[in-house]
């Protein structure tokens, strides 16, 4: 079985992708990771995610899913202009 | 009127692929691509992987006669760092299309290539150094680069790998450091060890630039970055001097420094050698294949217990559950 792979690089971080190996099952694939991907403790915690469980968006797609964020700049604090004189906003 | 279209359109296709090329952006697993971008990515990250997971043959001969405990516990992590390499390599390679399972046969069946340097003996202890310095030296100067490499997934991958093979350079020349301060017999050795490593090291960085037939389309589609020669010259320029150090001497009669170039001028490469080698006609490459092939036959059992293991403990639910 095919498995992706993500690591905690360390404490406060978010699981990273680091690439993906075979297993047998998930338990397995747990210490493949280990060992494949944490030689050098690149790692404090391991997922390993059966690469068939992932759905991805498709990259042709990429423009329409994510044209509504194009036209909405006011999302941005920049756009707010803050007079000078008001502080702490 | 189709076909017609259908050509149009794929050569539209293939303008705008060019296009993201020149402008920096990496493809990825799911992007479309030309047909013999993702052909030729395959086997190109296909063949680094097999030879990472060859090149642990010649080294893994000496594990069992490294002269002291910490010598061989560096070798040691050496070879499973080789093997995590080629497993790196092979995912990448994955997310083209190919099954595991195809690329290994290709080996096994000696249809894919592996680096010719791995067709090699190591004869004595200082080749072990030789290969951590020149090999692994030539593999990183190859390897560089690739980071900025077009495809995502390898060039990720050779992110990890360069960030663990400085290692690999620095515990062959410390090997070497040691022997040159050696006894006459130990200074002797790593002379010949670097006599016979020098011009396949040379070699690895492939054919001359004008005989490179893969080579123009690679560099317009940002696969491959620095010239053969290119690489070639800058490894010669790097590591002449740390012959110089060693107090060992380049078996090149026609190794001098070209003031004007900047670089050092060096002798003729003999190709025939080469293409010997890489045909399949060096002097260990049938022993690779077999030791490969008795590998693959002697670990089926463990592959065949890791799956009646997964069969049977199958839905028993351990570990799963909200990931901490």
């Amino acid at each position: 079985m095919l498995f992706e792979i993500f690591i905690r690089s360390q404490h406060g971080l978010a699981h990273k992708h680091v690439g993906s190996l075979h297993a047998a099952d998930a338990e397995m694939a747990l210490v493949n990771a280990r060992d494949v991907y944490t030689r050098r403790h690149e790692g404090v915690s391991i997922w390993v995610v059966p690469s068939e469980a992932i759905t991805a968006s498709s990259p042709g797609e990429k423009e329409p899913l994510f044209e509504p964020a194009n036209n909405k700049v006011y999302r941005h604090p920049g756009f707010f202009h803050v007079p000078p004189e008001v502080k702490n906003i | 009127m189709k076909d017609m279209e259908s050509v149009a359109e794929r050569a539209f296709q293939d303008r705008i692929f060019q296009e993201r090329i020149d402008a920096g952006i990496k493809i990825e697993p799911k992007d479309a691509m030309p047909d013999a971008y993702r052909k030729t990515l395959v086997r190109q990250i296909s063949q680094h992987a097999h030879s990472e997971i060859v090149g642990q043959l010649p080294e893994g001969n000496w594990i069992g006669r490294a002269p002291t405990l910490q010598r061989k516990a560096i070798l040691l992590a050496k070879v499973q760092d080789e093997a995590g390499h080629g497993l790196y390599l092979y995912s990448a390679a994955e997310t083209l299309g190919v099954e595991r399972e195809d690329l290994i046969a290709d080996l096994l069946s000696g249809k894919a290539k592996y680096s010719s340097i791995f067709n090699y003996p190591t004869l004595t202890w200082a080749d072990i150094g030789a290969i951590g310095w020149l090999v692994d030296g030539a593999a990183i100067m190859n390897q560089i680069p690739l980071c900025r490499c077009s495809y995502g997934p390898y060039a990720r991958a050779m992110v990890r790998i360069c960030k663990e093979e400085s290692f690999h350079q620095r515990q062959g020349f410390d090997i070497l450091v040691a022997l040159s301060r050696g006894t006459e017999a130990q200074k002797a050795m790593a002379q010949d060890a670097l006599n016979r490593w020098w011009w396949p090291s040379l070699m690895m960085f492939g054919p001359p630039d004008e005989q490179s037939s893969h080579s123009a389309q690679s560099s317009q589609w940002k696969i491959k970055l620095v010239s053969n020669d290119g690489l070639r010259q800058k490894f010669v320029d790097q590591t002449v001097p740390q012959a110089d150090y060693l107090g060992l001497r380049v078996p090149d009669p026609d190794l001098r420094w070209n003031e004007e170039r900047g670089h050092y001028d060096f002798g003729v490469i003999n190709w025939d050698e080469f293409n010997q080698v890489i045909r399949g006609n060096g002097p260990c490459n049938k022993d690779r294949l077999e030791m490969r092939r008795q590998a693959q036959e002697d670990g089926a059992w463990v592959r065949e217990a890791a799956r009646a293991h997964a069969a049977k403990h199958a839905g028993s639910g351990a570990g799963r559950g909200a990931p901490a």
